[in-house]
């Protein structure tokens, strides 16, 4: 049997029901009966959601199989990975609070996650000799869960936020958070247009100059973009027919081969993020909070609150385990020392401080509500900015998942 | 000292206590309407009480939480600050630092290097940040552990009704039979709370441990980072690094000429060449480059036996061989070889033959063998011919018109001869490296490269570090005082009869959801299952 087919068949079935379990959690959403009565649709909509994460463990066990290795070891993998464990957290935080409002946030979240992985490559990757140990799986999984759990924290503090901030008229705490909402469409965006660029096959290639160096011939080399190029290197000519040229020039101070399509992806997500989030605004004519607030007015922003903070509280000792000490005692027998100051690892460490900040200025000078709420989001964004900036922008030892 | 005397038990409490001590009425006039703050269960505080002399005053500051939160703040920014550009370990060791920031980044870079950015971990001003929290990190935990301590130990089980009445969680109930009473004391036993009793009073409590969750997990802290300063004391750290040619045995840094190395073997796999990497093939090609599998030496380590007290030449013993392969270190006597890199393919030898440069057979007048790390620099022939050779370049490259070497590995042989036949005063100049042949004016003879020999070169690194176990030591206490102040929280319910009444107050350090939902099991099927949460009430 193929083991790989098999795989990304049930991580294809995980996403389905993953979507099908949210179309059931928003009609509890909308029952008028209250909020603690567990009923079976309820019910219903969280064993989907739970035969959604069996499947998608049954992708990560068939991979596993077909690889030889934990699949944690790319980008598409781990990412994928971290929407299991979104699941994993959202299951426990559910069990313990049974708010419908949770899955029925995190659960759009997972499957942009999954999305977002999906545009890596997703063939099999061999393993480098430094990530040859079991010490992968142990502080890879580890990791993940905490910042999973982490995350759950993020969803609960949106959903306070939206709950709780005054829409009536306009101020920093709702530009903010619009800004927020938009960050969420913008990576909606990104999915979209990378996936339907490369569903049409679209290729342009360029090809450069790379200047002579002491040990090394001036020679030519080529990017192949997938999306038209707005930003194109500046010195970079097209040699595909019928393709798009570069609009723009990427600017100088960018380093790096890949910067300017970097650039160019970039600035493509943030344009059609905004177009979708303007047509938003022009059909309902309110801000995007505004808009889902008025559903949300049931809820108890006291319990919103509590996951929040709980959620931190749960996570923080387990990324403290996965994110720095199993990180620490593998870095040691891999690399021969136990840090580093490689960019992951700081931004591990700055996570972690954040974190710790929170727990500091909660419990013991009560930051409450809605300032806990954003401390929440920043967070979140600072796990997002070592997943996805510290890996494709910075150089370094974990940037093998580019 | 001044004391605050309680005006309903004539307790004498110390200044700064809020709560007292002995009977838990409150001292504080102001807290009456609002709820009592229970932090540190109302008791004195050093750094909330006394604050006249210098000591005093360094002590309240570092024992604010305020201050605390911003150091770490502080080293937050700084930490990111120091990952805009890659630290100075991260840039290639040829170049000079100076210049690189500049060609590399530019007038940000060159302010980045200028203001030591490009070092920033290990400036000290960074270091002195770390410090400053570990300080900070000792005095708040003595300043708030210590009298929290105390007052958990020794804390009254009746309490005044002001103190209940002043909780978050509080109820007032009149219709109830001791029957109730006795019921809702069983459920608590049953959820393992323990129970005390004073003149039918009760207080029911349980995991109070939690409550010394953030003072084990900072000791936890302050041990890491007093393991991280032995790494100066000298013998405690060693990180030293080595090239070993297979075949060659060296002594290993850091081990006081004691230990030595042979490189018996070094193995070297690349993915593609197996059945089972099938399944990289698209990896593999989109890649592009090589992708290394394993790679390894074989090794075996000698241990010095001779006299050091005279000088005299190293008698070896072996001690220990085997594999040395990547995640896997060797180890012996506290130290560990780590497979850190390698040099495919340096070249070990070179072959040369001389022959008339007009003969088109090049037939060969003699033939002779150059050493790459350690050349001879006279070859004699019995048949009278003599070559020197008069320079060397390991890694040849030209420079200016002048060659030169840039490292001392022979990784790019150049060679000067001199050819002496057996009738010629003059020397003859010959230069050779890979694709030249060069000839100092019109030469009677000619020399060829007919064969080299390469090997492999193993790099690895010497690691000793004894500050581990202490590093380890210190996590581990980290992480348990996290988990038991993270995953336990410590709830107390006071019942408080009086006349006609019956008082229930509940506390916990947090959760209020969990304190509440186990308020409502333990008081099913008894009359006092309405509590009241008194902050929202007040709202």
């Amino acid at each position: 049997m193929d083991y790989l087919s098999l795989s990304g068949t049930l991580l294809y079935t995980a996403f389905i029901l993953y979507l099908v379990a949210v179309i059931f959690f928003a009609a509890t959403v909308r029952d008028k009966r209250q909020e603690k009565q567990f009923t079976f649709v309820n019910k219903f909509a969280i064993t989907v959601t739970s035969v959604g994460f069996l499947s998608q463990l049954g992708y990560f066990i068939t991979r596993w199989i077909a690889a030889g290795h934990a699949p944690v070891s790319n980008m598409f993998e781990f990412v994928t990975f971290f929407s299991m464990m979104l699941v994993l957290a959202l299951i426990i935080l559910y069990a313990i609070y049974k708010v419908a409002l949770l899955p029925l946030f995190t659960l759009p979240l997972v499957l942009i996650i999954i999305g977002y992985a999906s545009v890596f490559p997703r063939e099999i990757t061999p393993l480098v000799p430094s990530l040859q140990s079991h010490w992968l799986w142990i502080h890879v999984t580890t990791v993940a869960l905490g910042e999973a759990i982490l995350a759950i924290s993020f969803v609960a503090g949106v959903i306070y936020l939206i709950r709780q901030i005054d829409q009536q008229k306009s101020t920093y705490r709702t530009k903010w958070l619009e800004i927020v909402m938009y960050s969420i469409i913008s990576t909606i965006a990104f999915i979209v247009v990378t996936t339907t660029f490369s569903l049409t096959g679209y290729e342009a290639e360029f090809v450069y100059t790379v200047e002579a160096t002491e040990d090394r011939e001036e020679t030519q080399a080529s990017l192949i973009y997938h999306l038209p190029a707005i930003f194109g290197k500046s010195d970079a000519e097209l040699v595909t027919d019928g393709r798009m040229d570069a609009l723009l020039p990427a600017p100088d101070w960018l380093h790096g081969e890949d910067a300017a399509k970097k650039l160019n992806t970039l600035v493509w997500s943030l344009a059609v993020g905004l177009i979708l989030y303007l047509l938003i605004r022009l059909f309902a004519r309110k801000r995007v909070a505004a808009l889902i607030q008025p559903s949300l007015r049931r809820t108890n922003p006291e319990l919103l609150d509590e996951i929040c903070y709980r959620s931190i509280a749960i996570g923080f000792p387990v990324f403290t385990l996965g994110g720095l000490i199993f990180a620490s005692i593998w870095a040691q027998e891999a690399w021969q020392r136990y840090w580093g100051w490689d960019p992951k690892e700081v931004w591990a460490l700055i996570t972690w401080f954040f974190y710790a900040i929170f727990l500091h200025l909660r419990l013991t000078r009560g930051w409450h509500g809605e300032r806990s709420a954003w401390l929440a989001v920043i967070g979140f964004a600072i796990i997002m900015f070592n997943l996805i900036v510290v890996n494709l922008v910075f150089a370094g030892l974990h940037s093998y998942a580019q | 000292m001044n004391t605050i005397i309680c005006d309903t038990c004539g307790h004498h409490n110390k200044e700064g206590t809020t709560i007292c001590e002995k009977c838990g009425k409150p001292l504080n006039q102001d807290t009456q309407k609002t709820l009592l703050n229970m932090r540190y269960d109302g008791t004195a505080i050093r750094s909330k009480t006394r604050n006249r002399s210098i000591i005093d005053k360094t002590w309240n500051f570092f024992s604010s939480i305020k201050v605390g939160v911003t150091l770490i703040a502080l080293a937050l920014i700084a930490s990111a600050i120091g990952t805009i550009y890659p630290q100075e370990t991260y840039i290639p060791q040829t170049v000079d630092p100076s210049e690189h920031y500049r060609d590399q980044y530019g007038i940000p870079g060159q302010i980045y290097y200028q203001l030591g950015f490009h070092n920033l971990y290990g400036s000290l001003w960074y270091m002195i940040l770390i410090a400053l929290i570990g300080i900070s990190i000792f005095i708040v935990s003595i300043d708030r552990g210590v009298p929290l301590y105390r007052a958990l130990k020794h804390q009254a089980i009746k309490r005044h009704p002001k103190f209940l009445k002043g909780q978050k969680l509080y109820g007032e109930y009149s219709d109830y039979t001791e029957e109730d009473k006795q019921q809702l004391l069983q459920h608590l036993k049953q959820r393992r709370y323990k129970i005390t009793e004073k003149d039918g009073h009760y207080l029911a409590e349980k995991n109070r441990f939690s409550r010394w969750g953030p003072y084990v997990n900072h000791l936890g802290l302050i041990i890491f980072l007093a393991a991280t300063l032995l790494r100066f004391i000298p013998s405690m750290y060693v990180d030293e690094s080595m090239w070993v040619r297979e075949g060659e045995t060296e002594v290993i840094p850091g081990t006081n000429q004691e230990y030595y190395i042979e490189n018996q073997q070094f193995i070297f796999e690349v993915y593609g060449d197996r059945e089972e990497d099938e399944i990289f093939e698209t990896a593999l090609e989109n890649n592009g480059a090589i992708v290394p599998r394993h790679y390894e030496t074989k090794a075996a380590i000698y241990q010095d036996t001779s006299d050091k007290e005279v000088i005299s030449e190293p008698e070896l013993e072996e001690i220990k061989r085997g594999e040395i392969i990547v995640n896997q270190p060797i180890k012996f006597d506290h130290f560990h070889i780590y497979q850190d890199s390698y040099q495919l393919n340096e070249f070990q030898s070179m072959s040369f033959k001389l022959h008339e440069t007009e003969d088109a057979d090049e037939e060969a007048i003699l033939e002779f063998t150059v050493d790459l790390v350690d050349p001879e620099r006279v070859y004699e022939f019995d048949n009278g011919y003599r070559i020197e050779l008069n320079d060397y370049f390991p890694d040849y490259e030209l420079s200016d018109g002048r060659p030169r070497t840039t490292t001392n590995y022979p990784r790019n042989p150049g060679f000067v001869f001199f050819v002496y036949g057996p009738d010629t005063e003059e020397a003859e100049v010959s230069f050779l490296a890979i694709g030249q042949n060069l000839a100092a004016g019109e030469n009677q003879y000619k020399l060829s490269l007919t064969d080299f020999d390469v090997r492999n070169v193993s790099g690895l690194t010497v690691r000793k570090d004894l500050t581990l176990p202490f590093l380890g030591l210190g996590a581990f206490i980290f992480m348990i005082g996290l988990i038991q102040g993270m995953y336990w929280q410590h709830r107390r319910v006071w019942i408080h009869p009086t006349a006609d009444r019956i008082y229930i107050a509940c506390h916990t350090n947090k959760n209020w959801f969990g304190m509440k939902s186990e308020y409502e099991k333990i008081t099913e099927g008894t009359p006092f299952t309405e509590i009241v949460d008194q902050e929202n009430k007040n709202e």
